[in-house]
């Protein structure tokens, strides 16, 4: 017994104060959250405690879920993430595709492609709300006079002032700025495959689309898996950028996360903890059949 | 991790047999760069409107002169918006710094212990952690508030920290564990076979070895803090608070249809990041890479 002790103490006392803070900020708050997602805690004097809040239940959840204010913002986060998605993983594989062979200036492709990465959501939307500004002809600046400028004045039109997709132009930004993260991962994925690899099919006469499409594709499946998983996630990030470009008062580009942002303002703490608990609902759902297959990979 | 780093930085010889460098084939590689570089110009689109307008005085306001040159290059836009964001960039650094190195040390730390002074259970404990990583914030957020006014930490830079050490747990854990399973299980067994204890390996053997590691971490984590929006908005104010709320507040403020002064501004609040990316460049994809969990 004390020789156990002695062989699994020190590891959990080194972990402990991680593990304190993780249970308690991450687990505790959790539950905590959804404990006040199940009260009627909507006005400031309760969320300050000076009059008591009342279980309902599911009543928020059902509520919101039949609310066609909240569906708009479900509705356009799922248009924002699949616009998101598609636009990185495209760009991103296309991108490290044509940068997978040595080639001259290679080097610098690849630093400016990866660069506004390193940029802040909020400080990109300030250039892009310039750009994305909804003025078309003779009032128009940003993308729509530049597509005047060049000739394609049938591009112009209003983004993120449209209704139903007016989220898609949100998601340009987005691109913009994680298409770069994309193609790092596929590179990263393209040099850990072995030249023989490629060779070997050469030898068996094999044309360059099967070469990709039996060889290089399977190969690079994890690595296109975990860019979906980091990219998909990433796209609650969206709050960001609203805030920066269209605010968070407008209907037309708002999601979830800026949903719970009005709330929490407005002290409707119970609606604010409701919304945390269904995004956190949907991210668990992808992320956690992930992180135990990756554990369970790793153990073989 | 690292290696991935490595991988993506290594350049590999070419295999091109000569043969191949015939007509058919420079023609592709001239369409291939015709298209790198229109992709080059896209990119680097907002960066040109960002420099230009940050330069523009009023008498270029025109939306039809929206793309061109200034007609008078000021500084003005500049020296507003660094009169307005200079005492929140200062704020800004009191947060990444001590945040940076914490959370960076624990994470060195818990990596060590799950990689090489394993126990039953340590993978257990390590998606707990990871787990951590990729929740949505917002599922917090509520009651974090209100744990926050408990703990009495005063709103802004304080509590900014706390934040970013707490959150900050997982991902630096995540690539501490990934490179310490490359140190090789020798080096830790010599310092068993000599007595030395837990701590001893890890101050005298582990340590030593972590240096890139560490700077992979502290680039991820300088990054990543310096961009935050989401703490910062839910914990503090533009008079407490870091960069980007005051830029989100110049941008929206009396100077809103200033957009030189934003721009000017936004490219103040990137400076640093994209000092280090351009320096630093290697390491910080090191970090990009270790975003992928098994690295």
């Amino acid at each position: 017994m004390l020789k156990k002790l002695r062989r699994v103490g020190p590891p959990l006392l080194m972990l402990a104060p991680s593990l304190i803070l993780v249970g308690v900020f991450v687990y505790g708050l959790i539950v905590a959250n959804f404990t006040t997602s199940l009260t009627d805690n909507h006005t400031a004097a309760q969320a300050t405690g000076q009059k008591p809040a009342v279980v309902v239940w599911f009543t928020n959840y059902i509520d919101l879920l039949a609310s066609e204010d909240f569906q708009h913002s479900l509705m356009n986060l799922v248009l924002y993430t699949v616009v998101f998605l598609a636009g990185t993983m495209v760009m991103g594989f296309l991108w490290a595709w044509m940068l997978e062979k040595p080639m001259k200036g290679e080097g610098i492709f690849r630093s400016v492609y990866l660069f506004p990465m390193a940029v802040s959501f909020v400080a990109s939307g300030v250039v892009w709300r310039w750009l994305l500004n909804s003025n078309q002809d003779e009032q128009a600046s940003g993308l729509n006079r530049l597509f005047q400028m060049v000739g394609l004045d049938a591009l112009q039109n209003n983004w993120w002032n449209n209704v139903t997709f007016g989220i898609i132009a949100i998601a340009i930004p987005a691109i913009w700025q994680l298409s770069g993260y994309v193609m790092a991962l596929f590179l990263a994925g393209f040099r850990g495959i072995p030249d023989e690899l490629r060779e070997a099919a050469r030898m068996d006469g094999a044309s360059e689309w099967k070469l990709y499409r039996h060889v290089l594709f399977p190969q690079l499946s994890p690595v296109a898996l975990s860019a979906l998983i980091i990219i998909g996630h990433m796209s609650l990030k969206a709050f960001d950028l609203i805030m920066s470009i269209s605010k968070p008062a407008n209907y037309q580009t708002k999601v979830p996360a800026v949903d719970m942002f009005v709330f929490k303002s407005s002290f409707d703490y119970a609606n604010a903890a409701a919304v945390g608990s269904i995004l956190l609902i949907i991210v668990a759902i992808v992320i956690v059949p992930y992180l135990i297959r990756t554990n369970r990979e790793e153990k073989q | 991790m690292t290696a991935a780093a490595e991988q993506l930085t290594a350049h590999r010889p070419a295999a091109v047999p000569p043969t191949l460098r015939t007509g058919r084939y420079s023609m592709a590689r001239t369409l291939k760069y015709l298209a790198l570089i229109f992709f080059l110009i896209v990119v680097l689109i907002p960066v040109y409107v960002l420099l230009v307008t940050s330069f523009k005085g009023t008498g270029d306001a025109d939306p039809s002169r929206a793309w061109a040159l200034p007609q008078l290059w000021t500084l003005e836009n500049w020296q507003t918006a660094w009169t307005a964001l200079s005492p929140s960039i200062l704020r800004t650094i009191a947060v990444v710094v001590p945040s940076s190195i914490i959370s960076a040390f624990l994470g060195s730390l818990n990596g060590f212990v799950l990689a090489r002074w394993s126990f039953r259970g340590a993978d257990i404990v390590f998606t707990v952690i990871l787990f951590g990583m990729f929740i949505p914030y917002q599922a917090v957020m509520i009651p974090l508030t209100q744990l926050v006014l408990n703990l009495g930490l005063p709103s802004g830079v304080p509590t900014l920290i706390l934040l970013h050490v707490v959150y900050g747990i997982p991902i630096t854990t995540l690539i501490f564990r990934n490179y310490y399973t490359t140190v090789p299980h020798e080096l830790i067994e010599a310092g068993r076979v000599d007595g030395a204890g837990m701590l001893r390996t890890y101050w005298s053997i582990v340590l030593p070895l972590s240096i890139p590691s560490f700077v992979v971490v502290l680039i991820w984590q300088f990054t990543s803090a310096w961009n935050d929006f989401l703490f910062a908005v839910f914990f503090s104010s533009s008079q407490n608070g870091p960069v980007t709320v005051a830029l989100n507040n110049l941008a929206n403020g009396a100077l809103l249809q200033n957009y030189g002064v934003s721009m000017a501004g936004a490219l103040f609040a990137s400076l640093p990041t994209l000092i280090v990316y351009i320096i630093l460049g290697k390491y910080f994809v090191g970090g990009l890479m270790s975003g992928s969990v098994k690295g």
